[in-house]
């Protein structure tokens, strides 16, 4: 592990992860907390409880100078042009298949677009962005900036005391406050945010959001069930290049004047897949005794016929029950429809099931 | 008086008589971290040293329990199947996971006792 961990590429807040007993796993060419002593289920539990700590600087940020929003309109589905300044949405970068690229964040900052994108294809997203974007703009991943995730329900009362204002940003909202860029965002289902700032700044901030009672660090390992528990899709898993955002229940992406005047890669497969359903999407299922189905695991019918495969299951510890997403036959998509997960080579009865698996709490202004 | 033994797997296997009882040790637990989940075979059935005996599910992913020895299943703890947790808070009690009727009480001959198993631990890293 000691040779691999040589040319694993570090955050800013790694002396941090290590000074605080976690567990160093590879991700995504980072070395990156998996776990700190207190584990995955207590991780987990504190963030839906009070507020947790992620650090996410393995994640792409990327500033798309000179571009406008009908320029990266040629790219994804989503309406950026609708996108005021300060707002920030969810899209699909999409190849000319309709396969997804990756997925992001995208967002409008004072008339500029800036995007986060994952950590495992950020470098492939550049070259895709600069290449499709043209020379007229200039495509900067910015490699001296940490991000920070702060989430739960405590989250607001906790990033106030360094920022205020931001208990009453909206959803899906960005901010510039002092040297933090905020925005109301994140991968677990709570409400918080997403904090970027200078790499150099980054450590000693992240340690007074920790010196905070509510707050402890949390590693990959939770944030993995919290966006799992939430119905969010990981991309290179839930989601990838043979995926589209219509078999992937993303479709609710792509809006509404993009499916009357298209104009994205793939469009054409796309709109008419609105209409006329792709043979597997994706779904939710319960699986009815405590054996997780991991991510490959088989799905059958009741008569045995393999009818999909699981692609990110693990056990909730919200639900103390194991929950799954997959691909299924279009045919064995409606709630409660009862299959099998095949685990260690034996049928375990699961149903289909809404998602998310656990009640979403965003931040709805009052 | 019981023999304790470890495999390089980090189960342990305590004999008394011709039955003994086995688990995995806590640097495995420890390594697992949060356990959701214990599959167990039935008892009544066999197992064979160095083979699949039972699995273990963290958070994180599925691992084998090897048989430190081969001999026929008595008794398993129900107990973990219903509250995994056991496992991490108390490994070498409650959080056992079968009994057998040994083939030959010979074979943990083969395994390491507590001392050299702490040393093996140690290089473990």
């Amino acid at each position: 592990m000691s040779d691999d961990s040589a040319n694993l590429r570090k955050t800013p807040l790694h002396a941090l992860h290590l000074a605080r007993g976690a567990k160093m796993v590879p991700f995504a060419g980072y070395e990156m907390p998996v776990q700190y002593p207190t584990g995955i289920i207590a991780e987990h539990l504190h963030t839906r409880a009070k507020a947790g700590l992620f650090d996410v600087s393995h994640m792409g940020q990327v500033a798309l100078h000179g571009a406008t929003a009908a320029m990266l309109e040629t790219l994804v589905p989503g309406d950026i042009a609708a996108l005021p300044d300060g707002r920030m949405r969810y899209s699909l970068l999409l190849n000319d298949d309709g396969g997804i690229i990756d997925d992001l964040m995208a967002m409008n900052v004072g008339g500029a677009l800036h995007l986060v994108v994952n950590a495992a294809t950020k470098e492939g997203d550049v070259a895709h962005l600069a290449a499709r974007l043209g020379s007229a703009v200039r495509v900067e991943l910015h490699k001296d900036r940490a991000l920070l995730a702060l989430q739960g329900p405590e989250a607001a009362a906790v990033l106030s005391r360094f920022a205020p204002g931001v208990a009453t940003m909206p959803f899906l909202s960005c901010a510039q406050v002092g040297e933090l860029f905020i925005t109301r965002s994140g991968y677990t289902g709570e409400d918080g945010f997403e904090i970027s700032l200078a790499a150099d700044h980054a450590s000693d901030f992240a340690e007074r959001l920790l010196a905070e009672p509510e707050v402890l660090p949390i590693g990959l390992g939770a944030r993995d069930t919290l966006r799992l528990e939430a119905g969010l899709c990981l991309y290179g898993h839930d989601i990838d290049d043979a995926t589209t955002p219509v078999s992937a229940g993303l479709a609710w992406t792509i809006g509404k004047r993009r499916r009357v005047e298209g104009g994205f890669p793939g469009a054409a497969r796309i709109l008419a897949e609105l209409t006329s359903p792709p043979p597997r999407r994706r779904v939710g299922m319960r699986p009815d005794g405590r054996a997780p189905a991991r991510e490959g695991s088989a799905i059958v019918d009741a008569a045995g016929n393999a009818i999909g495969t699981v692609t990110s299951g693990g056990f909730s510890p919200t639900l103390n029950a194991p929950i799954a997403m997959g691909y299924v036959d279009r045919t064995h998509t409606a709630p409660d429809t009862a299959m099998s997960v095949i685990v260690r080579d034996v049928a375990r009865p699961a149903h289909v099931a809404p998602m998310p698996f656990v009640p979403t709490r965003y931040y709805r202004a009052p | 008086m019981p023999t304790l033994r470890f495999t390089k797997d980090h189960e342990w296997i305590r004999q008394d008589g011709d039955t003994a009882v086995i688990g995995i040790t806590d640097y495995a637990q420890q390594q697992l971290g949060d356990i959701v989940y214990v599959e167990l075979p039935a008892a009544g059935t066999r197992v064979e040293a160095g083979k699949e005996a039972a699995v273990v599910e963290s958070a994180k992913a599925a691992s084998e329990v090897y048989a430190p020895v081969s001999g026929e299943i008595v008794t398993v703890n129900d107990v973990i199947a219903d509250d995994p947790a056991k496992v991490n808070a108390d490994p070498m009690g409650e959080g056992w996971f079968l009994t057998v009727k040994l083939d030959d009480p010979k074979q943990l001959d083969g395994l390491m006792d507590e001392a050299a198993y702490q040393v093996f631990v140690a290089e473990q890293g």
